[in-house]
């Protein structure tokens, strides 16, 4: 067996609702170590740039999984929903912790959306998902046909990008590892608007 | 010129040592306190402030020259050798020169300065610094008539300061202050804080602290002291001028482009800290409003 093989047999042993429990467990082990201290001593910020980060990650691995299957063969596919369902979670407890934990006030709430640039293209990136999260299901893609759905699901391009500004823009100074995440971003969106060449046998 | 000023805050709104780790179980029932800012601004500081842990005030720091992370000072800046040191003094001064630490130390007498620190990205502290006020040391060599600013500047060993590696800001990190602001009675070099030696995450073994202004203006590690005709380089100041100004006094009125200045977060709150009103110059507008008198802050934010 390759060792393309070996993954992939490894990974249909593996139930995807397994993601969901992960994720829950990750976010609330983040949450209880922001109440126990372990996120230093100021716990707010730390989980709301924790939670963000982690639904960048997730929004990235559902961003490569037709690339790995393209490319390299590895096949993702039965977990794609359960990843961006995952992802949408931790955007979730993003936005909850900054509106709640950290701006705490809904005039300010509101002001910040309206008033501050990189707080609006994040909102913009949550609303982007929002459909995406409720359609994530198999009456929906019934309901609305394959191909609907499909389209309608390339909001997560958009999305992606505006999280990745998001971050480029809060960062102060010139930081190296926002302009990573962007540059990750441009890529895996890169590998799906690039015409497929015909590969030389 | 020591003693010219007396903080509203004494030793006795100190944590004791021995109290550090009950602290969080003490927050927990100070709600209250934290409600009577309603009552009004100097009310509050006066009866509901209580200084940072050490570990709180140690553990989180803005000193980009060991990346850019809240922990990474505290991590990375045992490598910065504080001793020997020397501040080389320049400019429009009567006596330039290198001077060492201690000679510096040996003509200063040392205070202790309970202030409020506020940073730029809206969350507070309140730290008991040891330190002599920068006056002394600008009267005693000599500042000469046409100086009317003071420039500063942070050591530059990219061996020692990881960070360096990284162009988030022009390096070395340069600060100014206006003469009257650096003769300020307030205005203090901090050598200590809680009555030990700084340590080097804070800006060892000597730092500015300018305690109405967002805290990037209290330069870390200083190695240079210039008097200029001319008001000086601001790193941040240079980097971002519509974000930063020159003057960057606190003030709850002037957001800053990307967040607001509205209100602060005090460290040590924990997971449920609420957010507390911004004062206007951090809380210190008796002592410092008449420096500014006719200014546009808004302008000259």
């Amino acid at each position: 067996m390759t060792a393309v093989q070996t993954v992939n047999s490894t990974l249909r042993k593996l139930p995807p609702w397994t993601l969901y429990i992960v994720g829950a467990i990750w976010a609330g082990w983040l949450f209880y170590l922001g109440l126990t201290g372990g996120l230093g001593v100021e716990p707010i910020e730390a989980l709301e740039h924790r939670y963000g980060k982690t639904a960048f990650q997730w929004l990235l691995v559902g961003l490569a999984v037709t690339p790995l299957r393209q490319h390299l063969g590895i096949n993702l596919m039965p977990f794609r929903r359960a990843i961006g369902v995952t992802a949408f979670f931790f955007v979730l407890a993003h936005f909850l912790v900054w509106a709640v934990l950290d701006v705490q006030q809904l005039s300010a709430i509101w002001a910040d959306i309206v008033e501050r640039p990189y707080v609006t293209i994040g909102m913009a990136g949550f609303l982007c998902l929002i459909p995406l999260a409720v359609t994530s299901n198999n009456l929906s893609i019934r309901k609305m046909g394959a191909a609907a759905w499909r389209k309608l699901h390339k909001l997560v391009y958009p999305a992606v990008v505006l999280a990745s500004v998001h971050w480029v823009w809060l960062a102060k100074g010139f930081q190296i590892e926002p302009l990573i995440y962007l540059a990750v971003t441009l890529g895996l969106l890169a590998t799906r608007f690039r015409p497929t060449r015909t590969r030389v046998a | 010129m020591a003693r010219r000023y007396k903080s509203n805050l004494t030793w006795d709104d100190v944590t004791p040592e021995h109290l550090y780790l009950n602290r969080r179980q003490i927050m927990a029932g100070s709600g209250a306190l934290i409600g009577a800012g309603l009552i009004g601004g100097q009310a509050r500081a006066q009866e509901a402030l209580e200084p940072n842990t050490w570990e709180e005030i140690t553990t989180y720091n803005n000193y980009y020259e060991f990346g850019t992370g809240k922990d990474d000072p505290a991590r990375n800046a045992g490598s910065l050798t504080t001793s020997p040191w020397s501040v080389e003094i320049d400019g429009l001064v009567d006596n330039p020169g290198t001077y060492s630490f201690e000679d510096i130390m040996s003509e200063v007498e040392i205070e202790e300065r309970i202030y409020r620190f506020r940073c730029v990205e809206a969350w507070s502290m309140v730290i008991p610094w040891n330190g002599f006020e920068l006056a002394d040391l600008l009267n005693r060599v000599g500042v000469q008539d046409g100086a009317r600013y003071v420039a500063f500047q942070t050591a530059n060993r990219p061996e020692e300061m990881p960070g360096l590696r990284v162009p988030v800001l022009e390096w070395p990190y340069r600060e100014g202050l206006r003469l009257d602001e650096a003769m300020h009675p307030l205005t203090i070099m901090a050598t200590g804080i809680y009555g030990r030696d700084i340590p080097n995450q804070n800006g060892a073994p000597m730092r500015l602290v300018v305690p109405w202004k967002y805290g990037f203006k209290s330069i870390k590690s200083i190695v240079r002291i210039t008097l200029t005709e001319e008001e000086p380089h601001a790193s941040w100041n240079v980097a971002n001028p519509r974000e930063y100004g020159f003057y960057s006094n606190v003030n709850p009125n002037v957001s800053h482009p990307r967040w607001s200045q509205a209100s602060e977060r005090r460290i040590g709150g924990g997971l449920f800290a609420r957010r507390e009103p911004t004062l206007m110059f951090n809380g210190y507008e008796e002592e410092v409003a008449s420096l500014y008198e006719g200014m546009d802050l808004e302008a000259n934010f």
